[in-house]
């Protein structure tokens, strides 16, 4: 078994409004910031995850991802590997 | 009869149900914890409204691995009646028994108010005491009210006749100004606005009785 370090980044559809995104995009021009055009928000959420290898790893965010950490009616997601650790004592 | 509430770590308005059916409605109502997977003897279910684990993550997004949602699921395939009020409507949105689901109010704001509410749908027995397009009133409180959907699952729910409520005043962007649904066969209903809160001659508005008085028909 190895440890594997992941990024899952979920975020709005495009087709759904994020007035969240809209109000800080608004907050932008008081801060004397013009030009952004497109402000959107989304979760980063950072796993450490145990597998067989990459692969296996893999196979299990994406089950998590679309079943837990995002709600794909409203919700698209990516996944990114950071380092992977040294294998575990097994 | 029986009515059975669940009850979440952090649900808020299962007192406030139970009132309405066993107190304003004389109906036995029990309460369900969410660990429960026993749902024999109760002839319909309430998700009430409230902030179920808190939630984190997404509105009812944990809720729905709760166990007894399991059992819900079996509940509503034998033909049970289930209503999700809030965040009921929120979670039964994230278990797949209702079509889409409820993200952030258009305003960002929490919104505490009365919404004047037009009856869609006379296809199920929840609103059998209303003829289609009539006009109600009941309470809200929600942040995450605005229902969203697919083009594809709208034109669904249209000819399914599944849309059950409507805003007259959309007070948080939902598409199509849409309060409330059903499934296809009409046995769950999802709705924001909180009948529980009209049932009693003491707030001044019993808009919501009707509505609860159809979970035992």
């Amino acid at each position: 078994m190895s440890l594997f370090k992941a990024r899952v980044f979920v975020h709005l559809r495009p087709s759904v409004l994020d007035p969240a995104g809209e109000a800080t995009r608004s907050a932008t021009k008081r801060l004397g910031i013009d030009g952004v055009t497109q402000l959107r928000i989304g979760k980063s959420i950072e796993l450490e995850i145990e597998a067989e290898n990459r692969d296996d790893a893999r196979s299990k965010i994406e089950l998590m991802s679309d079943r837990l950490l995002a709600n794909p009616v409203i919700e698209d997601w990516t996944l990114e590997f950071k380092d992977e650790q040294k294998a575990l004592t097994s | 009869m029986n009515i059975g509430i669940i009850v979440f770590p952090g649900s808020n308005c299962d007192r406030d149900v139970r009132w309405a059916t066993e107190g304003c409605l004389g109906i036995s109502t029990s309460f369900l914890w969410h660990e429960t997977t026993d749902l024999s003897g109760y002839d319909a279910i309430v998700i009430p409204g409230g902030f179920s684990y808190g939630d984190y993550l997404r509105c009812g997004a944990i809720a729905r691995f709760a166990p007894v949602l399991n059992s819900l699921i079996s509940f509503v395939d034998k033909g049970g009646k289930v209503l999700g009020i809030c965040n009921g409507f929120q979670i039964l949105t994230e278990l797949g028994l209702l079509q889409g689901a409820l993200t952030r109010n258009k305003n960002l704001h929490f919104i505490c108010d009365r919404a004047k509410l037009s009856i869609e749908s006379t296809k199920s027995s929840w609103m059998k005491n209303y003829k289609k397009h009539d006009s109600i009133s009941l309470p809200i409180a929600h942040g995450e009210g605005r229902y969203q959907c697919s083009p594809d699952i709208l034109k669904k729910l249209q000819d399914d006749d599944s849309v059950a409520l409507k805003y007259a005043d959309n007070p948080n962007g939902s598409i199509n100004d849409i309060a409330g649904i059903t499934n296809k066969k009409g046995n769950v209903l999802g709705m924001m606005p909180h009948p529980e809160r009209a049932c009693d001659d003491a707030l001044g508005n019993i808009d919501g009785k009707s509505i609860l008085s159809t979970l035992l028909s």
